[in-house]
């Protein structure tokens, strides 16, 4: 044959790309419809650059490898009860939180990816997105099965799935896929792949899985080492996806800016929840949750923006902002959870003296000035018996669903408000960037499933807080909520320990 | 481990998730169990999707199957992610060590002309009804409700596509890695008479709004017809012309339907078991796309096989409909 032989490129283009064709017996507009309602215009499919060169034959048998080996150390952690290795019981309401909050989202992104995975026109995006669907349905079983073993252990794990469609707290997650899902494909993309993926992901994964690591959590880490293959691909597509959309017209340039503005602010929301996890959660702590918003947003995240600039693509809309936040957001956030402990499917407590002098260390512009005397104030009404937790229930942003605690940044004793007024009806935000969300998609944000407000109108079952958490949460309380001094979970880890 | 506890003296407070144990009472689960009952969101959804404002995200409604709980849709082979790809890695050692045999031996070179154009005609083009089974299983795994079959449909989509590469591999052994039989091949697809009829009907497929139809239509009625006929029924006119190597490198494909198919068929019995509209939709479902791709095939196979084959396929695919009860 006089035919040249292929290059690698050109052969993964026959093994799957090519397998499409031009439709000419029915309108492909009818098999692919989402594909130009979002205004986005794409002229030339082809010109998409696989962002990973990857066979089914080669992903069966990588990934089979890798699932071997985890599920050898599940395994064996669970023969050598390797739940008494973590540092104490404190640690195991981080991942309390991520597989109420964390795991459903990976479950929506399986979904999420799953649908522009049959929806996309290209067949080259569309094959790369089935892989992040089925890697994501990876992520979601693995971590179940790591924290399987935790389940028969501690409290607070064993509704899971139950409480994220529920429980106030779990909103904030929920709604965040929910609106990436709820929206086009291609803002889906943006939301997920780019924002979170790309942009992001450094400060949700990597604080879970370097804690996990920290505090002697092998499960948990093995299953972190495990996925860092799947997310580099992941990463990958976040960033061919941007370019993708920006080289094909020029008129997708201030869609895609919007997507970009929106989707960080709404990102830096969600991570306020790491953010408290890293500073307040880790016995062992890896680094400051500031540290960690400027390593990984504010240097490498600076990078890649720089790099975007050519395209006439900036730096998200209230960057400024977040450079002020990274001071306060977790001590913030934890505070918020520690008045509202008996309401949370985890424990909460006051930070050791240790602990406490950390914090002043690695938040010398605010802990002390603004923090600590909560927390000696805290600590004083604890020694006195007078423990205290907020019975009102909260506002919460009509947005982010967060509840309305955080504060000016720039006067961190004054609680930021904002609102805006649509049909009547007026609805509160936490910040400037959660009110700008709305305002650019108010028809989409009043929609959303406020825990606070449901409550209210009697959707949540009972006419008592109590019966709320006890029936429609399904909280086992006095267990699973509630301070950690005290509690089940503390008890049989003292007597697990042999410690009084 | 630093740290030597009796495992005897640990007690745990609970065997499985409390969703598990509702389900099925407090004793330990399996892996399976944990990893699929329950996943998906059910209720309190934010926000309508802007691409189909008509549904909830997760919505039972978007076929017109019901089903009193959807998780009864278990599979039997018990494929979580793990599950399935160290099952689909055996497999694939196997083919591997085939194609590996195949292009060592330079077993394509024994191969007669008419064979080898007979698979550029009618083996190899197969790879875009596969990409077309790709996407009506990733339509079914993305509209669908519940992890039971979700996770399924998924594996599906992506067992399909290896198939496609698989079938397409084929053509590269026969063309030295040049791809010129994958561009002959495309070009019987796209113009010759015979595949027409087809490729009118997979166009036709990835445009049905009921996933749970489009899902029979494509794993029940088209697979068992097609996997049939080109599989089985080609395997033997093969061997007959002197191709019968090439059974080496379909040997994935028999295996692969054997294994869908168990799980399919429980998949089928289950729904049509639930009620007499289910049973009635499949029913009606089933005799549609009987006739579609009866009638997109004669063509393709009035060429290739004898003409009782249809026939022979057709007496397949009632095997299944009997033994998934699916009856008028």
């Amino acid at each position: 044959m006089s035919a040249k032989k292929l290059n690698l490129k050109d052969k993964y283009r026959l093994l799957t790309r090519d397998l499409d064709w031009e439709y000419s017996y029915v309108d492909r507009k009818k098999a692919f419809p989402y594909e130009e309602f979002e205004g986005i215009k794409i002229t030339d499919w082809s010109k998409w650059e696989d962002p990973f060169r990857l066979t089914m034959d080669a992903y069966w048998k990588y990934q089979a490898e890798k699932e071997k080996k985890l599920y050898a150390i599940f395994d064996a952690f669970a023969q050598n009860n390797g739940h008494l290795n973590v540092t104490d019981a404190r640690y195991v309401n981080a991942i309390k939180i991520f597989l109420t909050g964390v795991s459903p989202l990976e479950y929506q992104a399986y979904q999420g990816y799953a649908h522009v995975g049959r929806q996309f026109g290209g067949a080259g995006a569309r094959v790369a997105c089935q892989m992040q669907s089925i890697d994501e349905l990876r992520h979601v079983q693995t971590q179940i099965h790591a924290m399987s073993h935790y389940n028969k252990y501690f409290d607070g794990f064993q509704d899971w799935t139950h409480m994220h469609d529920r429980v106030w707290y779990l909103s904030v997650p929920k709604s965040f896929f929910d609106d990436a899902r709820s929206a086009g494909p291609f803002e889906f993309l943006i939301a997920i792949s780019f924002s979170f993926e790309y942009v992001l992901t450094n400060l949700l994964f990597v604080p879970f899985m370097s804690g996990a690591a920290h505090n002697g959590d092998m499960a948990t880490c093995t299953f972190g080492f495990s996925a860092q293959s799947d997310e580099a691909r992941h990463m990958t597509l976040g960033l061919e996806i941007i370019k993708f959309l920006l080289e094909q017209h020029e008129d997708n340039v201030p869609i895609v800016q919007k997507w970009i503005d929106k989707w960080f602010w709404r990102g830096t929301r969600l991570l306020s929840i790491v953010a408290m996890m890293m500073d307040y959660m880790l016995p062992n702590k890896v680094m400051s949750w500031k540290e960690a918003w400027e390593v990984y947003f504010e240097e490498a995240g600076g990078a890649l923006f720089k790099d975007l600039a050519r395209y006439g693509i900036r730096m998200p809309k209230f960057v400024e902002v977040t450079e002020k936040e990274k001071e306060h957001v977790s001590h913030q956030a934890w505070w918020i959870f520690y008045n509202y402990g008996h309401a949370a499917g985890f424990h909460t407590w006051i930070p050791s003296d240790e602990e406490l002098d950390w914090l002043s260390e690695k938040y010398p512009d605010t802990f002390d000035k603004y923090y600590r005397p909560r927390w000696e104030l805290a600590k004083k009404m604890e020694a006195e018996g007078k423990r205290f937790y907020s019975q009102a229930l909260p506002q919460l942003c009509t947005t982010c669903q967060i509840p309305m605690g955080f504060t000016e940044m720039d006067d961190p004793t004054q609680i930021a408000y904002r609102s805006s007024d649509y049909e009547g009806e007026k609805y509160h935000f936490c910040s400037d960037g959660c009110k700008h969300i709305f305002d650019e998609e108010p028809e989409k944000y009043v929609q959303s499933w406020l825990p606070v407000h449901q409550i209210y109108q009697g959707n949540c079952g009972g006419a008592s807080v109590e019966e709320v958490l006890r029936d429609y949460y399904k909280l086992n309380l006095g267990a699973d909520n509630l301070d950690i001094k005290g509690s089940p979970d503390e008890q049989r880890w003292k007597e697990w320990k042999g410690v009084a | 481990m630093t740290i030597e506890i009796k495992t005897s003296t640990l007690e745990p407070v609970r065997n499985t998730f409390a969703n598990i144990e509702r389900r099925f009472g407090d004793k330990p689960a399996s892996r399976y169990q944990e990893a699929t009952y329950d996943l998906q969101a059910e209720t309190n959804f934010h926000y309508r999707p802007l691409w189909q404002p008509e549904f909830e995200l997760n919505d039972k409604n978007r076929t017109k199957i019901v089903m009193e709980d959807w998780y009864a849709l278990k599979d039997p082979r018990q494929f979580y992610y793990g599950a399935y790809v160290q099952q689909r890695a055996k497999m694939q050692e196997s083919a591997e060590s085939s194609y590996g045999f195949f292009e060592k031996r330079n077993l394509a070179g024994y191969l007669s002309d008419d064979v080898e154009n007979l698979l550029i005609t009618y083996l190899i083009p197969l790879r875009h009804i596969e990409n077309t089974a790709n996407l009506n299983n990733m339509y079914g795994c993305a509209f669908g409700y519940g992890t039971a079959i979700t996770q399924a449909l998924l594996y599906n989509a992506m067992d399909r596509l290896g198939i496609a590469q698989y079938l397409s591999r084929i053509g590269l052994m026969l063309d030295g890695n040049t791809g010129q039989s994958l561009i002959e091949s495309k070009q019987h697809w796209m113009e010759n008479p015979a595949w027409q009829g087809m490729r009118a009907l997979c166009e036709e497929m990835t445009t049905v709004e009921d996933w749970f139809e489009v899902v029979l239509a494509q794993n029940l009625v088209m697979d068992t017809l097609v996997f049939n006929l080109f599989y089985e029924q080609l395997d033997g006119k093969l061997a007959a012309m002197g191709g019968r190597d090439i059974a080496m490198l379909t040997e994935f494909m028999q295996a692969w339907n054997k294994d869908v198919s168990k799980w399919f068929d429980s998949v089928l019995k289950t729904v049509a078991s639930e009620s007499d509209e289910n049973k009635a939709l499949l029913h009606a479902w089933t005799e549609k796309w009987q006739s579609k791709v009866l009638d997109a095939l004669k063509p393709v196979i009035q060429e290739l096989l004898e003409p009782e084959a249809l026939n022979l396929a057709v007496a397949e695919l009632e095997k299944r409909i009997k033994k998934a009860g699916i009856t008028a």
